[in-house]
């Protein structure tokens, strides 16, 4: 078998001449997709586990991030970071950098409240039972509730993180050069725009799959580490016995 | 195969029996629910199936309603078969058409009612009858209301069914089945979901029901007393056999197994 | 990561009142119109073509229900941006004019429809089973049965979710100002670009979508509880 490095200019055709731009761009989509990642999910954890605190004020705090993030969208807010804020206070952002800011501070909200739904959905007399224990409120947290609420978040968070990826095409508008923006380059610079299109399009699938296949993997861990098996996926395929009800 | 039990026989009516199954094998995965089964209903023989859960019982009237489907054997209704048709000379399992010809003559009534929460009550019984067998509206509707007087809930007809009580709902349930003129009708524990109070009225109204047409009844039930009241005969079911049978006094009163007298035992103590 | 304006220095300029005050009707009654347009034309077609697919998805052929679960699942695996690019650069060469706001509508209903989907396959599922055998013992037609049963359910459970698509859709309309739609922040972008400050036109735009999306989803989700009781 031969292997060809999808990335070569020596590919025959439109693909050579768009591969390895492609290909450039695909590495600052990650870039973006990874940052915006990390800053989602620690915002997610903090915010999320805030928004089940005790405390009136932080709850409070909590929410109106969540509010304010999930109330707009993130090219409004990657134009108003971009080219709003510098007037405001005099310091202009690095592209990429007010992009993976964006990026994490919007998927950032929609990730605390699925962590604060799957804190909250851990049964209560878990945290009953781990107080009658004489668990300190962290190690009750970190030891009993976490773990369990750990294998809830992971279905919700790989659709956020895929949500994330496709996103990231939106910091083309500020000239970041990932994908979308290279893609769009080729078109203009007289490449066949069907074929850059789809390319454009399968490899931000192909991108969406991988962090699909990273989720099942740590989804399959973590439900391991509570003691349950794989959780099962969706009842779609399941067809049901019932004989002529069409379902 | 002996001869009159070929499958697929045209319509041709069998005098001798209403329900008849032959050899009928039923499994869910590994388990074998029902191991070849055969038993036979006479047209108008009203039968209660009884026996420990897990037994078959509500299985055989899933099967008779074409709710699942047999893995092996036949069921005939009436002399027509159930899960395969006749194409030619060939035997073909049975398609939607031949399905919907075949459950015309049955109905049943489900342990959770489940009633149309989209439906008024009115609508739940007219829907079938209209739907299925072309009957004109208005007289759907002049056919519903004379149920629902039957049932006693003549002032219902345009309640929703969630602001009527269990016992209340198990009625309309029952009327709905009724509406569509079955030969034969299906009792699976209609009356297990019930509060207590509820039960007894219900049980009233199917035993006028059994007394007055010439239904054919298969009903499960774990109500020993409503079991004597309507059945003409009881099957006893143990792992999806036939463990013994009779008119109701004999099963109650002498059982010859010892497994049904645990069985009688343990339901009635509770 | 971040550097002092040239022009402006170090000292930060201050919001301006007038100019904020001379642009807010514009973008009130001709951006926001278009982003209603935008967002009520996506919705309706998100929501109809939501249901077709649920219903291809749940059709008993395997030649029909695979297709078209796997083209629901790469569009929404893909960026509706580059969705957007291809309805907006490739269908003119195949000899389909539309009109901009046409074509993102277009985008926006087909890339959400591939989420209503999911919604309405949700709410079948919820469906008791009891209800499909009820149906069976009364012998009605299986279409029937469908129309008349099993969708009015499964339709009424999905109304809060398809209430948060709405909200969704409303807010990433925006993403249509990248093919010349001139929406709200279409017609901030162009405010802007005119002076070179963005600050006013894009901090009233930001306003708009706060001001409409937040209610709108305390309002989805009180619809949320009420259906739950």
């Amino acid at each position: 078998m031969v292997t060809v490095n999808p990335c070569s200019a020596e590919l025959p055709g439109t693909l050579g001449e768009t591969m390895p731009f492609l290909c450039e761009g695909a590495v600052v989509t990650l870039q973006s997709a990874a940052g915006g990642s990390v800053l989602a999910l620690v915002l997610a954890l903090v915010v999320g586990l805030t928004a089940t605190s005790r405390f009136r004020g932080a709850r409070a705090v909590a929410r109106v991030y969540m509010e304010f993030f999930r109330g707009t969208s993130v090219l409004v807010q990657l134009f108003w970071l971009f080219y709003a804020m510098p007037i405001l206070t005099g310091f202009q952002l690095d592209t990429l950098f007010a992009g993976i800011l964006a990026l994490g501070l919007n998927l950032g909200a929609y990730g605390s409240e699925v962590v604060r739904g799957a804190v909250q959905a851990v049964p209560a007399g878990q945290r009953e039972a781990a107080i009658a224990l004489n668990l300190s409120p962290y190690q009750r947290m970190r030891r009993v509730i976490l773990p369990q609420a750990f294998v809830e978040m992971v279905p919700p968070m790989n659709n956020l993180l895929i949500e994330l990826l496709k996103s990231t095409s939106l910091l083309s508008v500020i000239t970041v050069t990932d994908l979308a923006y290279q893609g769009r380059l080729l078109v203009n610079s007289g490449s066949d725009q069907l074929v850059v299109f789809a390319l454009l399009l399968v490899i931000y699938f192909l991108l969406s799959y991988l962090i699909t296949l990273l989720m099942r993997y740590v989804e399959g861990r973590a439900a391991r580490l509570v003691g349950r098996g794989k959780p099962r996926r969706t009842p779609w395929r399941r067809r049901s016995a019932t004989a002529g009800a069409g379902r | 195969m002996t001869p009159e039990s070929q499958p697929g026989t045209p319509a041709e009516p069998d005098p001798q029996w209403m329900v008849r199954f032959d050899k009928v094998v039923k499994t869910f995965g590994d388990a074998t629910v029902l191991r070849e089964l055969d038993f036979q209903v006479r047209p108008g023989e009203r039968v209660t199936l009884i026996g420990p859960s897990g037994s078959g019982k509500t299985t055989i009237l899933r099967l008779l309603m074409t709710l699942e489907r047999v893995t092996s054997g036949t069921i005939h209704i009436d002399g027509e078969c159930l899960s395969h048709m006749r194409r030619g000379t060939r035997r073909v399992p049975a398609d939607e058409r031949h399905l919907r010809r075949v459950r015309k003559r049955i109905g049943m009534v489900f342990q959770q009612f489940n009633l149309f929460p989209n439906m008024n009550v009115l609508r739940n019984i007219t829907e079938a009858p209209v739907r299925a067998l072309g009957v004109p509206r208005d007289q759907a509707e002049d056919k519903a209301r004379e149920l629902l007087e039957m049932v006693g809930l003549a002032d219902k007809a345009l309640a929703h069914p969630s602001q009527l009580s269990g016992g209340q709902q198990q009625r309309v349930a029952i009327a709905r089945a009724l509406a569509m003129e079955p030969e034969v009708l299906l009792l699976d524990e209609v009356t297990s979901a019930l509060d207590p109070e509820l039960v007894s009225g219900v049980q009233c109204l199917l035993r006028d029901i059994a007394q007055q047409g010439n239904l054919t009844l298969l009903c499960v039930t774990h109500e020993m007393n409503f079991a004597r009241d309507i059945s003409d005969r009881v099957l006893m079911f143990d792992h999806g056999r036939i463990l013994e049978e009779g008119p109701p006094d004999q099963i109650f009163s002498e059982p010859e197994q010892q497994r049904t007298r645990e069985f009688l035992q343990a339901v009635l103590d509770v | 990561m971040a550097a002092p304006l040239r022009d402006g220095g170090s000292r930060p300029m201050t919001w301006d009142w007038d100019w904020a005050m001379e642009i807010l009707p514009g973008l009130l009654t001709q951006g926001l119109l278009v982003t209603v347009q935008a967002t009520i034309g996506g919705a309706l077609l998100a929501f109809v073509l939501g249901l077709f697919l649920a219903l291809l998805r749940r059709s008993p052929r395997p030649y029909i229900s695979r297709p078209v679960g796997a083209v629901a699942e790469f569009i929404r695996s893909t960026p509706l941006l580059v969705q957007l690019f291809v309805l907006y650069y490739v269908m003119p060469d195949f000899g389909v004019k539309m009109t901009a706001l046409t074509t993102g509508i277009i985008g926006l209903g087909v890339h959400y429809a591939t989420y209503t989907a999911e919604v309405y396959r949700a709410g079948i599922d919820c469906v008791p089973k009891g209800q499909w055998e009820a149906a069976v013992a009364l012998n009605l037609p299986r279409r029937w049965s469908w129309f008349s049963i099993i969708l009015p359910q499964a339709v009424r459970r999905s109304l809060p979710a398809l209430g948060n698509y709405l909200v969704a859709i409303f807010k990433e309309s925006p993403q249509l100002s990248v093919i010349t739609v001139v929406d709200v922040v279409g017609l901030a972008r162009e405010l802007g670009s005119e002076r070179f400050r963005y600050l006013e036109p894009m901090t009233i735009a930001g306003l708009f979508f706060l001001l409409i999306a937040i209610p709108a989803s305390i309002l989805v989700r009180r619809m949320e509880r009420r259906l739950d009781t």
